[in-house]
């Protein structure tokens, strides 16, 4: 039996597989599926100061190897998930993760410390790349001076792990990493979905209500997997990996480019056994591969010459 | 309800015409009880464009044999490659999903179906004769070629047919069938399935008469198990999913650009 355990900040997860924000709902759309307890930790969905209808309808398009979606932060906003969602998934036996995200830094942080005084929580992440809102969201991910400024405020009101998310759609991303890493973040998840579009040539029109979306899936792995290992190279804090990981040896792949723990999203609207199964196939990596600890893999790439 | 994923083995693919065909699908677990409306998420391997799972109605279960049937209409690769599996080979499945039609009041009821969106009305009109009501079938389809299964449909009660060129029953659409335009029909629901524009002929139809109407949506979704938020729909409560909250709606509950 290899050792599955890492480390992300001071949290420990029992092993690095875990459950995208946005493609998980609160745990409990899974429960039918799979034992939620046998997971890393699950980020559930973005959570905003208030409730939000999201966009319009269509929000979702098929595309080669993946999907585009502009689903734009339905939810019904912290207050409502403290008093009807938390009592209720609060007893998992894994780590609950809350995405946190907002319009402005005031509402970022009003976010933030409310997540403070809930016990089972141990840690959030903070959204600073989300493509599908008008204002906020990916804004503060793709300007730096922004990105370290909202992180800055965060870190001020927030006592437990922070995770930034970050978006690919930059040029540099292990800058925004490393600036993150100087504003006080604990730790950092990409890449967030890339900003893409999709046209209806017979009606001439955009497939999607809001025009561009956010593409996921194993589509844009190759992307994750280059900007995973640039953001490895650039700080201390670990790495989660995210970006079309489908199954044990997707993840592997992120582990090896330098990420302590990965995140698995879109996979679950195709196999929503795929988490633990994912798990099971990194065990049996290790075990063929006789390693004792999966932490032995992380960054363990080889490059030649 | 609970639900399940599963490999079901194909027992019988049945071509009924160019665009439509059964798949009979079978497993050695017991169904669980699945409800008229209700809709199966289906993986289609070996199809390299196609990636997320397609949303199926049921189109009928026998509970005694334990086969589950699915009615689907070639429209692309996906569809294509469904309609390409023989028999024995596996499909995986994501069910039973989605709410379900309720009991009308009335005795007689009306289930209104264009092309592929038939499929429900099979099932719904099968458990109709069950609860001692009579379903009235009013089907649509572009041309007489293109018909689906009306003999079965037939078995559960009468049949009224509209085609677009007048091939078969009765011409143009099924919101101008004379069936609608009597006072003989006797109903307190209609329940329709089809593409959105006749959906909302008939909910316009149903609310000039006073007839409550169920509609079965579509809305184009990624997981089918409230996940993803992709199948919204705008309605007097909020948005809804079409994927847990329907996709069975009451019409009146609809907020629909008419």
């Amino acid at each position: 039996m290899a050792d599955l355990r890492v480390c992300i900040g001071d949290l420990h997860f029992k092993n690095p597989v875990t459950a995208a924000s946005g493609c998980f709902g609160y745990g409990k759309e899974y429960e039918d599926f799979i034992d939620l307890g046998k997971l890393g930790a699950v980020f559930v969905k973005g959570t905003t100061g208030s409730n939000r209808k999201g966009n319009p309808y269509p929000r979702m398009v098929e595309t080669s190897s993946g999907m585009l979606n502009s689903v734009g932060f339905q939810n019904k906003g912290i207050d409502y998930f403290i008093s009807d969602i938390y009592p209720g998934i609060k007893q998992y036996n894994t780590h609950i993760i809350v995405n946190v995200s907002g319009s402005t830094i005031e509402e970022y942080v009003m976010v933030a410390e409310k997540l403070n005084d809930l016990e089972k929580i141990p840690a959030i992440e903070l959204n600073i790349s989300c493509p599908n809102v008008k204002e906020g969201g990916m804004v503060f991910g793709t300007h730096c001076p922004s990105a370290i400024k909202v992180t800055t405020a965060v870190r001020k009101a927030y006592h437990k792990t922070l995770i930034v998310k970050l978006s690919p759609n930059v040029t540099s991303i292990y800058e925004f990493a490393r600036a993150v890493e100087g504003a006080g973040a604990d730790a950092v998840s990409l890449i967030n979905t890339l900003l893409g579009m999709a046209i209806d040539a017979e009606k001439q029109k955009p497939v999607l209500a809001t025009v561009t979306g956010g593409l996921s899936g194993p589509a844009i792995k190759p992307v994750a997997l280059r900007m995973v290992w640039e953001v490895y190279n650039a700080v201390k804090i670990p790495v989660i990996g995210i970006g079309g990981i489908m199954n044990a040896t997707d993840a592997i792949e992120f582990m090896l480019a330098g990420a302590t723990a990965v995140q698995i999203g879109t996979a679950n609207f195709i196999n929503p056994r795929v988490t633990v199964e994912v798990i099971k196939g990194i065990e049996d990596y290790l075990v063929e591969k006789d390693i004792t600890d999966v932490k032995d893999i992380i960054g363990a790439l080889k490059i030649p010459g | 309800m609970k639900k399940y994923i599963h490999d079901f083995q194909i027992i019988a693919n049945r071509r009924i015409n160019t665009e439509y065909f059964v798949l009979s699908l079978a497993n050695e677990k017991k169904l669980p009880e699945i409800k008229p409306g209700q809709f199966v998420q289906v993986r289609v391997d070996n199809a390299p464009n196609t990636f997320l799972r397609r949303p199926i109605s049921v189109y009928d279960v026998n509970y005694e044999k334990n086969i589950l049937y699915l009615l689907i209409q070639v429209v692309g690769e996906g569809t294509r490659t469904l309609s390409e599996l023989k028999n024995g080979e596996k499909l995986n499945l994501i069910y039973p999903l989605g709410n379900s039609f309720s009991l009308p009041d009335s005795e007689k009821a009306l289930l209104i179906g264009g092309g592929v969106g038939v499929a429900p009305l099979m099932f719904l009109g099968r458990w109709l004769t069950e609860q001692k009501k009579e379903p009235v079938f009013l089907l649509g389809f572009r041309n007489s070629e293109l018909q689906v299964d009306i003999d079965r449909f037939r078995k559960l009660g009468e049949v009224y047919i509209s085609t677009d060129d007048g091939g078969a029953g009765e011409k143009g659409l099924v919101t101008q069938h004379p069936v609608l335009h009597n006072d003989t029909l006797d109903i307190s629901m209609v329940y329709a399935c089809g593409p959105d524009v006749m959906m909302k002929a008939v909910a316009l139809w149903a609310e000039k008469k006073n007839i409550s109407c169920e509609a079965s949506l579509e809305n184009t979704m990624a997981c089918g198990f409230g996940a993803c938020l992709c199948c919204a729909q705008e309605t007097v409560q909020g948005i809804l999913l079409v994927c847990t909250d329907g996709p069975v709606f009451n019409t009146k509950e609809l907020i629909w650009q008419i």
